[in-house]
């Protein structure tokens, strides 16, 4: 186990070294001059040189490189071009309304994909199975920016049950989460079935029928329990990828977590808070996956001792 | 029915988006008396909120994200499948530096790192293609590494070793034809996967910019008027809905269709 996790967090840093390096770059694929284009051509030669001063885009880039390391390890991850504010602030201050959305998601996802996967397994050829597949088609196939629009439409302004957008009250999560959930149930429940049907048609699954053990226990006792390991790793990735703020479902809703702030700091052209939010995205993907990855290997022996790669 | 209905919505699509440069349409003229108007007869599919007609929008989107779907599918394909098919086939350092690579690119999520590069490099088509393929080229490249390196220990690989044919030559000859269903497979799912991308940047005001139409532009101009016409949400969203579930339903097929040759080719189940 320790030498399966020590290559496993060295891996984990050499990727976050790439993300961090990759993300440094990112202002210097600006086409032309980044200073032009944030303060606009009718800005005055002191504003620019001022400005590439305070961004230290006077230095050589191994030097920039080094200073933004640097700032990194302390938690300083610049200040906003726009508010004037230190970006490690900003960040916290949307991190809540992201951690909450995201947990939400998580949880209405399972509780759809779960049955739905199950239930196709074990009536594999029946309407049931036929039903959950399509909406798992469905789900797949439409985009979030389409289908959060429809959720409003009939739930805020026809119905009048939520609110349309921002975060108010209790109710404002419903429509974000359900809006993220349906793609991701549909890719899970696929999953879901398809490893409860590869499990249901092994040994053990017949003894613990033929020893005349209930349906319910063989399904989700000796079944179920089997067949999520491997939809561990697939949760796992979605979890990253909803902490890292759904951007357009964020937008749709104007849910005022990291993925929103992203946005608005690309629409303003706040570049520094632009690099932090893609940073702290792609970090807390790349642990949320390191995190699945041992907890894979805590509850499978085959992985941590090596056996199966 | 279950193969030809998604291919007559992706052929419509197709011929939607040729139709453009053949037909003569006015998507940008604006018709003051018609602003916000429901279907009716003189537009199918009604008219915007600056009172242009929907329906000749739709056919431009049609054509931005046909264009779209083809680059960056046939860039990311070609640069991936380029690099994952060498980096396998040479092994050693640079296998391992294009390893680390795709990892890197892996980590982040979605089609975050194609929203901040079509932000930074600026709105329009052509930087939307642009993120879109440098995000998209490390899904080929994983998948073709991982069918090389099954592959490339095989008798008839050792055999033209042997005989003395060059690596290009071993690569392109001996490598590439039974790396193509996956490859295809990849690239069907891949087409789906541009048309959301390519409308979720639009939607973003990152994509096509005025008075340029995309699906994606289409709906995040009319979220603002839903409530008095959610016509202009609904066309697109279908028409984008309607793409994609048809190149999912073709992918799934094509899929099974293939499968066979894919397992003896990976050696997966």
């Amino acid at each position: 186990m320790l030498s399966y996790l020590t290559q496993r967090l060295a891996g984990a840093v050499l990727v976050v070294f790439g993300v961090i390096s990759i993300v440094f770059l990112l202002i210097h694929l600006i086409p032309g001059d980044p200073v032009e284009i944030m303060l606009g051509e009718a800005a005055s030669a002191t504003d620019r040189e001022a400005l590439r001063v305070a961004l230290g885009l006077d230095q050589p880039v191994m030097l920039q490189f080094t200073h933004y390391l640097h700032g990194l390890l302390q938690l300083d991850l610049g200040t906003s071009l726009q508010s004037r504010r230190s970006v490690t602030d900003l960040l916290l201050e949307r991190l809540p309304a992201t951690l909450l959305l995201a947990g939400v998601t998580l949880a209405v996802t399972l509780a759809m994909a779960l049955p739905l996967g199950v239930f196709a397994a074990v009536r594999r050829g029946s309407p049931w199975d036929d039903g959950a597949m399509t909406f798992s088609m469905l789900g797949v196939s439409i985009p979030n920016f389409w289908l959060g629009p429809l959720l409003i439409l009939v739930f805020s302004l026809w119905l009048g049950w939520f609110p349309v957008s921002g975060r108010e009250g209790v109710g404002s999560v419903v429509l974000p989460a359900l809006t993220l959930s349906t793609g991701l149930a549909a890719v899970l429940s696929r999953m879901v079935r398809s490893s409860m049907l590869e499990v249901l048609g092994e040994d053990y699954i017949r003894t613990a029928r033929a020893k005349g053990l209930p349906p319910h226990r063989v399904i989700f006792h000796h079944g179920l329990r089997n067949a999520l390991l491997p939809v561990i790793t697939l949760l796992g990735l979605q979890l990253g990828a909803l902490l890292g703020g759904a951007v357009i479902t964020e937008t749709v809703f104007s849910w005022p977590g990291i993925g929103l702030l992203t946005i608005e700091a690309i629409q303003s052209r706040d570049y520094p808070v632009v690099q932090a939010c893609v940073l702290l995205i792609s970090v807390g993907y790349v642990l949320v996956n390191l995190l699945t990855d041992i907890a894979y290997a805590w509850a499978d022996p085959r992985i941590r001792l090596g056996g199966g790669g | 029915m279950r193969v030809w209905f998604p291919a007559g919505v992706l052929a419509l699509w197709g011929l939607l988006a040729i139709s453009v440069w053949i037909l003569p349409l006015t998507p940008n003229l604006i018709h003051l008396e018609h602003i916000l108007t429901p279907p009716g007869p003189g537009a199918w599919l009604g008219y915007d909120d600056l009172g242009r007609d929907i329906g000749e929008r739709l056919l431009v989107g049609a054509r931005t994200s046909f264009l779209v779907a083809v680059w960056v599918v046939s860039l990311s394909a070609l640069l991936g499948t380029a690099v994952g098919t060498v980096s396998a086939y040479w092994g050693g350092l640079w296998d391992r530096v294009i390893v680390q690579v795709i990892d890197i690119f892996l980590a982040f999520p979605g089609i975050l790192l194609a929203i901040a590069l079509a932000g930074l490099l600026g709105p329009g088509i052509d930087n939307v293609v642009m993120a879109l393929a440098v995000v998209g080229w490390v899904g080929y490249a994983r998948l073709s590494r991982a069918q090389v390196l099954s592959l490339k220990h095989r008798e008839h690989v050792m055999a033209a070793e042997s005989l003395g044919s060059g690596r290009v030559r071993i690569m392109i000859r001996h490598l590439l034809p039974l790396m193509a269903a996956p490859l295809i497979i990849e690239a069907t799912f891949g087409v789906a996967a541009v048309v959301i991308a390519e409308a979720g940047l639009s939607f973003l005001g990152l994509g096509v910019q005025p008075p340029g139409a995309s699906w994606g532009a289409m709906i995040r101009d009319g979220t603002r008027y839903m409530l008095v016409a959610p016509h202009l949400v609904l066309a697109p969203g279908a028409a984008i809905c309607a793409v994609v579930l048809s190149v999912n339903l073709l992918g799934d097929r094509l899929r099974d269709r293939l499968d066979k040759r894919l397992i003896t080719a990976t050696g997966e189940t």
